[in-house]
């Protein structure tokens, strides 16, 4: 690794201190699973690492507050999927929680630093988007709120502005009747980059959502409310026309994962399985 | 010119207390440093688990940790995971069934096991699979290793 200067703030106050006396030169250092790689094969470059794990106000577990799940930048992927009440209330973004890279991993990695890696593969983006999830940003003049699928603005880009970084991702209680799926597509089950992930939800008037990783350099967001996804006994085929139509706002492109065709055809297949899955927790009452 | 800052961390039940220049990775201090060579560096990237070492209790990758994250904390390695001339039930079940090929794995893999075991002392075939998914082994052993943690499991009592 090139040398770089470690910087470990104790409050937010002085995070953002250091923020604006290294500029961009600093990077944000919580679990470090993404940031060590790229600074070891060098496709991240940092003159200082500012580490936030000493900082006074974050807490390390998940907090409950107002209706909202609020999770902290430094908590790790395994602490929120042993919360069992977040377990409960958002099943199937702890699926996808759960595949990302290993145990090792995630005991290190955090949720907030998925996002922030602003990989078009996150395998948490999807669920975090269809949950509706927020992402707190903090400045030194204060906090604002960004959509999660609005935060990743492109591979490796998100709304961050200079002095600004991610203080917690919070998702509200669902307050009607919804069931939620996630799959993804890997060549291997552990450490592995999705070649497409998604996620899907169902409400009780039908209205069917649908988010797709891994296929265009931005999450693919599309809604359905026609009833007809939502309608296991309408024809198949017109089942089919309507995630087709959805799928069309995609674009995966052919690499080392996978082709474009075959993400293509996975999504399809991956979507009519999700769909049934998500109608089978909206019946049984599982969000 | 960086400077090297001080670490305090307890590795294996000792206190160690040394300065350390920030972009060292844990690994690197355990081995090069410390001449803790039981721990191994293969991907260096966090993807084969050879270097998984137990950090406050928890299983992690040292290749992805730096040295001066740990300042505080406490380490357990290969080396520390039996007194000094013993092996744990996990280790004896490994030789037992034959479950050690080249061996350059099988430290990661014996903290994986011990920490899947410690939490779980039962696992299911699949649990057992998910525990091991972030340990590779190039020469494919996977089956006796999973036979050797079965057999400890099996000997406690549910």
């Amino acid at each position: 690794m090139k040398p770089f200067l470690y910087q470990r703030p104790g409050s937010l106050a002085q995070t953002f201190d250091l923020l604006s006396e290294y500029g961009s030169s600093a990077r944000i250092l919580a679990g470090g699973t993404d940031l060590i790689v790229g600074l070891r094969q060098q496709s991240v470059d940092a003159s200082v690492l500012v580490d936030i794990k000493g900082i006074g106000e974050f807490l390390p577990e998940v907090a409950f507050a107002d209706g909202h799940f609020v999770i902290g930048a430094t908590t790790d992927i395994s602490r929120v999927c042993e919360n069992e009440k977040f377990r409960a209330t958002f099943p199937a973004l702890v699926e996808a929680m759960e595949t990302v890279g290993s145990v090792q991993i995630r005991n290190r990695a955090t949720l907030v630093g998925n996002v922030c890696n602003a990989s078009p593969a996150a395998d948490t983006v999807p669920p975090l988007a269809i949950y509706g999830a927020m992402v707190n940003v903090g400045g030194r003049d204060g906090t604002r709120q960004v959509p999660v699928q609005e935060f990743i603005r492109g591979p490796r880009q998100t709304a961050l502005r200079p002095g600004e970084f991610v203080l917690s991702v919070q998702l509200p209680v669902p307050n009607a009747p919804l069931g939620v799926a996630f799959a993804r597509l890997t060549r291997r089950r552990g450490v592995d980059l999705a070649t497409v992930n998604l996620s899907c939800s169902i409400d009780s008037v039908g209205t069917v959502r649908f988010a797709f990783g891994a296929v265009g350099p931005r999450l693919v967001l599309g809604i359905e409310r026609s009833g007809v996804l939502a309608d296991s006994g309408a024809p198949a085929g017109d089942r089919d026309a309507a995630l087709a139509n959805l799928i069309a706002a995609t674009s995966p492109r052919t690499d080392i994962r996978g082709t474009q065709d075959y993400r293509s055809a996975m999504l399809l297949v991956l979507s009519r399985r999700i769909l049934a899955e998500a109608a089978g927790r909206l019946d049984s009452g599982q969000p | 010119m960086i400077d090297a800052l001080p670490v305090v961390l307890n590795i294996n039940g000792l206190k160690y207390e040394f300065e350390v220049l920030p972009y060292r990775s844990l690994l690197d201090v355990l081995r090069d440093e410390l001449g803790l060579t039981g721990t191994k560096e293969c991907c260096a990237v966090g993807e084969c688990g050879a270097c998984t070492v137990h950090f406050d209790g928890r299983s992690i990758n040292a290749c992805l940790m730096l040295a001066i994250e740990a300042d505080g904390g406490s380490v357990t390695t290969i080396e520390g995971i039996a007194p000094p001339g013993e092996m744990t039930r996990v280790q004896d079940a490994f030789l037992e069934h034959g479950a050690v090929q080249c061996g350059f794995c099988i430290p990661g893999m014996v903290m994986s096991a011990e920490y899947l075991l410690a939490r779980n002392p039962h696992p299911t075939e699949e649990e057992t699979r998910e525990g091991l998914s972030g340990n590779l082994c190039r020469c494919g052993g996977y089956n006796r290793m999973l036979q050797a943690i079965s057999s400890v499991s099996e000997e406690s009592t549910p």
